[in-house]
Formats: C-alpha cells, structure tokens, sequence
C-alpha cells in the first residue's frame, strides 16, 4: 500500500508499486535495518533495487544487516535548498562504509549507505556535534521517525566504537 | 564485414586508409563538422520564453553556418523539464524536420548528442542537424536547486537522497570533491584557481555575465554553500540558448565559416552501478576514467596533442577532476595542474577560454563547445579590433579586457560532465 507523508516541509511518498522500497521502509519503520541480499551470489545491496547489480538475478531476500561502519566521506550543507534545513545549519551527508562486505567484492566497493549526522534521538546534529566528525569517525545508525511508515536511517557517532584521534575534516573552518 | 567495408568507401566518397577500419568505431573521424555556433545573450531575467530563446540561438547557428532553414532537416534538444521542445522550434523558423528528438539530460548532453547527429546523418535519416538548449535557468527553473527543482514529491529513489536534504548538483558531488581532498592531499587553494583562471578568461569575454577577474583569496573568502564549495566554486545561474550545426565535413566545406571537424565523441559514459554510482570506488575517480577509453583512441591522439580544453566547470571540482581522469595529468595531480598556469590563457593548455559555466553564463555544457570552435576558427569573440577584411586581429595580449584567442589552436577537447559517474567527451580540429 502506498505510503504518503511529510518531513521538513517536503512531501515524502512511496508509490503502491514501489515494491521494493516499501519493504525496505517497512523494516526501517520498526526501526531494523535490512538489506536485500542475492539468493545467487549473496551479496548485499543498497540503495534498494531490482536486480542484482553483481549477477543480475532477479531473485533476492531481506536479510538484516549490522548498522556500523566508518565515514567514507561526507558535505557540509551551509546553504540550505529545501527552506526547513535552514533552522539546522550546518548539517552533514555522509557516506558511510558498512563493515559488512567492506572491501567486496572488490577492494573499491562497500556499502556505501547515506544520511545525516543526528544525535542517538535522530535529531539533527547540533554545530559542534558536526565539528566532531570527519572522514574516519566511526558511526552507528539510528532512525528518525518522518511520519506513518516511513522512518530514515541516520547516523550518529559511536560512542562505544575507538574514534580516531583526528577524524579528516575539510581544512577551512 | 568486408562488404560494409567496401559500403562505407562508396557512401563517403573518400579513400580508405590504413587507420580507417570500418569494423571499428573510429571510422567516422573527421568525417563530420560543426558548421554554425549560435547563443543569445547571457542573462540573468531574460524576460522571454525559453522557446523565444531557442528559437534565437539556432537562428544564429544557422545564420552562422550560411544556412536557410531549407538546409536544415533534423533537430536534437536536451532539458530536464524546463525548456521548449525542437518542433516548436523548428516551426517557429519554417524548419521542416526529417528527424528530432527531445532527450532529458544536462550536462553531459552537447557532446553525446553531437554523436547523436552524425549517427542519425550517416544512417541516413536526415543530412544537417541542430543542436540546442534553451533555459532560464536563473528566472524560471533554477539551476542552483531551488523553487521548482525542489517541490516535486520526494519518492522512489530520492527517498535514499532528497531525503536526507541531499539534492542539489553541489550538494550531490560534495562526498567525491571532499574524498578527493583525502585520497591526494587536493587544497582549497589549488582548486580556487581553476576559479581564477576562467574569471581571466571571461574578463577578454564581452558576452562574459561575470567579467571581474577573482583571487584565489576571494574564492576562499566567499561563503560556504556546502563544503568543500564556497560560493564562488560554483557555477553561476543565467538564462540563455545555445546552438550548434552539425553536418558532413563535405557540406560543411560549402559554409562561410572555417572548417572545424569532429574527431571524436564519446557520449554518456558511465562508471559501475549509474544508478548510484557511490557503490563503485574510488569515488574520486569519475566517468572520465571509462570514456578516456573511447575518446582517445577514436581520435587517434592524445592529451599531449590538445591544445586547449573545455572541462565542465559546474564546480571548480568537475573541472580539476575531470582534467585527471581523461590523463591530462597523472590521476590525483589535478591540484597542481589547475593552479600552474597550465589552464591559463598564455599557459600551455588554456581550459574554458570563455570563462564557462562558472564566469561567461551556464548552459549546460554547450557554450564550451561554442568557444571551442570559434578558437579553432581563428575567431575568438573577444575586444581585438577588426581589420580591413572584417575579421578580428588578434594580438595575443591576454591582459584585462583583451585578446582570449589561443595562438595556432588546431585541437580542442570538450569533457562534459553530468554527474562524477557520468560524462560525455569530444575532440574537433581545425580543418
């Protein structure tokens, strides 16, 4: 069924036939995240897709994947486009490696999955907050709650995880 | 297929030589010609209808190339739901079409639909092709992402990119520009200079919107749009069109302009996984990479040959990335070669002679190709005075407010850039 909501002043749906980002969502609304794997090669993917981008298999199944990695790489928004990030600035989009399939299946790919930098409550990280992080920093998904059955993976710093000492940032601040 | 073979030597009328195989994709080299260039002016609120503006750039590519609408049969246009579609155009100036098409599509599209036009012609289906793109880019539909870009519903795949407040061009590449910083030590410094040098260039450009010439200071004391992007590393927005003709080289021969042939295209390239091209590392390295491939050896030339570039400058990035990935330079020294002159009017190998997106106005990717036929002409637009026989007489003074014609140019490369995992490429010479 389809979905139709609203966050940060955007309408946000996913259509009826949208089979696969349903699913995906619907996972994410309990707040697990899962990704399909293969049922040829086994290998993950994301975003989600119809087919397997390694093997081409039509065929695959949700399997929950560990929400850890490291930053892969990330922009720092200080002009807002969508008019409600502009009470949230700046604010971050990160790239981040899972450390499941790191490295596979060959050595330059990962799943390299997006998001914000939030808070534990998947709130917006404050400035400081962003200061913080960098390419490096270690991070732990948490969910932000947009409306009926849709809830967006995010990403907070770990704090359990070994942070390095001076994770990269952008030179200029 | 020794018989296509022998069907290509007819058709063409030419002798075939050694480095002519049919069975291979070069065969059409130097085969076709841009005949005619044509934009309106640059502006930011043009107060016309982008089918207004179409209409006047391909009448003066077409006026350009010495034609009447009579010679002109086929029409391509690229746009992303903001522009005005080829019959109107055509129709507006008594063109009957054999051929169009209307492709979506930014900034890789010039050169891919330059391929476009010469399969279509050798196919037979048409003989003389235009190509343009009319947009508001500033007044109606920005570029920048704003208004009408951003009120659509987010759904399918932007859930995983609107969402996350993650839109906009620059917005979108910042992850590959920051990685490239990390991977090879780039500096905000260096890349401010890719900056520099087209407000050079767009100084010697009286179409220029923005002709003041910058400092790397100035770049890096603009505000931040989204790091690594100050202000001034981005593009401008304005609104234009932009044309060009395309046709046989032997047609061509017959229009008033010198020759310029295209040597080379390679169109819409594509890293891994195009979808989201992220997946696929490194992600410093972008579609250039793939389409160097084509690109060169269908030109059969190099880099070291190219006397001046038009690398996409919708960021100072693109073009620095770009320049890396197509060998201009060894891959992660992108930096140094965008900020040793090199790209500088004078320097070796000039890039964006018109300033480009970021200085003369945004277009798409069209104006470069533009600048690139004029130098090759021998015709750069710029404040030299004109001689006796009409023509301009360049004095190669790149200071303020002069010349921007590159001396004895005889080959260009244009590298179109739509996203880091996609891009288009062509290299034309001087007939």
């Amino acid at each position: 069924m389809a979905i139709n909501t609203e966050y940060f002043g955007m309408p946000l749906g996913i259509g009826d036939l949208d089979l696969e980002n349903l699913a995906f969502f619907r996972y994410c609304a309990e707040h697990h995240f899962h990704l399909q794997a293969c049922v040829e090669c086994e290998l993950f993917r994301y975003p989600p897709t119809t087919a397997c981008p390694w093997c081409g298999c039509l065929e695959s199944r949700w399997m929950p994947v560990e929400g850890k990695g490291a930053v892969h790489s990330y922009g720092e928004v200080h002009h807002a486009i969508q008019s409600a990030f502009r009470d949230h600035l700046p604010y971050m989009i990160l790239l981040v490696d899972l450390d499941t399939q790191l490295g596979r299946p060959t050595e330059h790919e990962a799943l390299r999955v997006a998001g914000n930098l939030t808070l534990p409550d998947g709130k917006l990280a404050p400035p400081e907050e962003v200061r913080r992080a960098g390419i490096g920093s270690r991070v732990r998904m948490v969910f932000t709650d947009v409306g009926e059955g849709i809830s967006l993976p995010q990403w907070t710093l770990d704090q359990d995880a070994g942070q390095p000492e001076a994770p990269w940032r952008y030179p200029q601040e | 297929m020794p018989e296509e073979r022998t069907y290509l030597i007819e058709r063409n009328g030419l002798t075939l030589k050694n480095e002519l195989d049919a069975s291979s994709p070069k065969f059409l080299r130097d085969r076709y010609a841009i005949a005619g260039v044509g934009e309106t002016t640059y502006s930011r609120g043009s107060g016309r209808s982008t089918r207004a503006l179409g209409t006047w750039a391909v009448r003066n590519a077409m006026r350009d190339a010495g034609m009447e609408p009579g010679d002109i049969d086929g029409m391509l246009s690229y746009s992303g739901n903001d522009s005005t579609f080829a019959p109107f155009i055509a129709g507006d100036l008594g063109i009957r079409l054999n051929f169009y098409m209307d492709v979506h599509g930014g900034g890789s599209s010039t050169e891919a639909l330059v391929g476009i036009a010469m399969g279509v012609i050798e196919a037979g289906l048409c003989k003389t092709v235009a190509i343009f793109r009319a947009m508001n880019g500033y007044s109606e539909v920005r570029i920048g992402g704003t208004g009408a870009r951003s009120a659509p519903p987010v759904t399918g795949d932007q859930l995983h990119s609107r969402a996350y407040g993650w839109q906009a061009a620059g917005q979108m590449f910042s992850q590959t520009f920051m990685r490239h910083m990390y991977d090879y030590g780039t500096t905000p410094e260096q890349v401010a200079m890719v900056k520099v040098a087209h407000s050079h260039h767009a100084s010697n450009n009286p179409k220029a919107l923005y002709p003041k010439r910058v400092t790397v200071e100035d770049v890096l004391n603009s505000r931040f749009i989204v790091k690594p992007l100050h202000l001034m590393d981005c593009c401008i927005e304005s609104d234009n069109a932009t044309a060009i003709v395309v046709t046989r080289a032997e047609r061509a021969r017959d229009c008033p302009r010198p020759l310029v042939l295209i040597r080379s295209v390679a169109g819409r390239v594509c890293k891994p996984r195009s979808d989201m091209h992220y997946q696929h590392g490194p992600i410093s390295t972008v579609a250039g990479h793939y389409a160097k491939d084509i690109l060169w050896p269908n030109a059969g030339l190099g880099p070291g040959e190219v006397d001046i570039t038009g690398s996409y400058d919708a960021f100072t990035f693109t073009t620095l990335l770009q320049l890396e990935d197509y060998g201009f330079c060894k891959k992660g020294d992108g930096g140094g070669y965008v900020s040793d002159g090199t790209i500088q009017l004078g320097g070796k190998r000039p890039n964006n002679t018109s300033g480009g997106h970021l200085c003369e106005g945004y277009t798409h990717g069209m104006s470069m190709v533009i600048e690139n036929v004029r130098q090759l002409r021998g015709e750069a637009d710029d404040s030299c005075p004109a001689g006796q026989d009409g023509k301009r007489q360049h004095t190669f003074d790149y200071s303020e407010g002069g010349c921007r014609q590159v001396k004895d140019a005889e080959i260009t490369a244009n590298l179109g850039w739509a996203i880091p995992g996609t891009g288009s490429a062509m290299v034309l010479r001087k007939g």
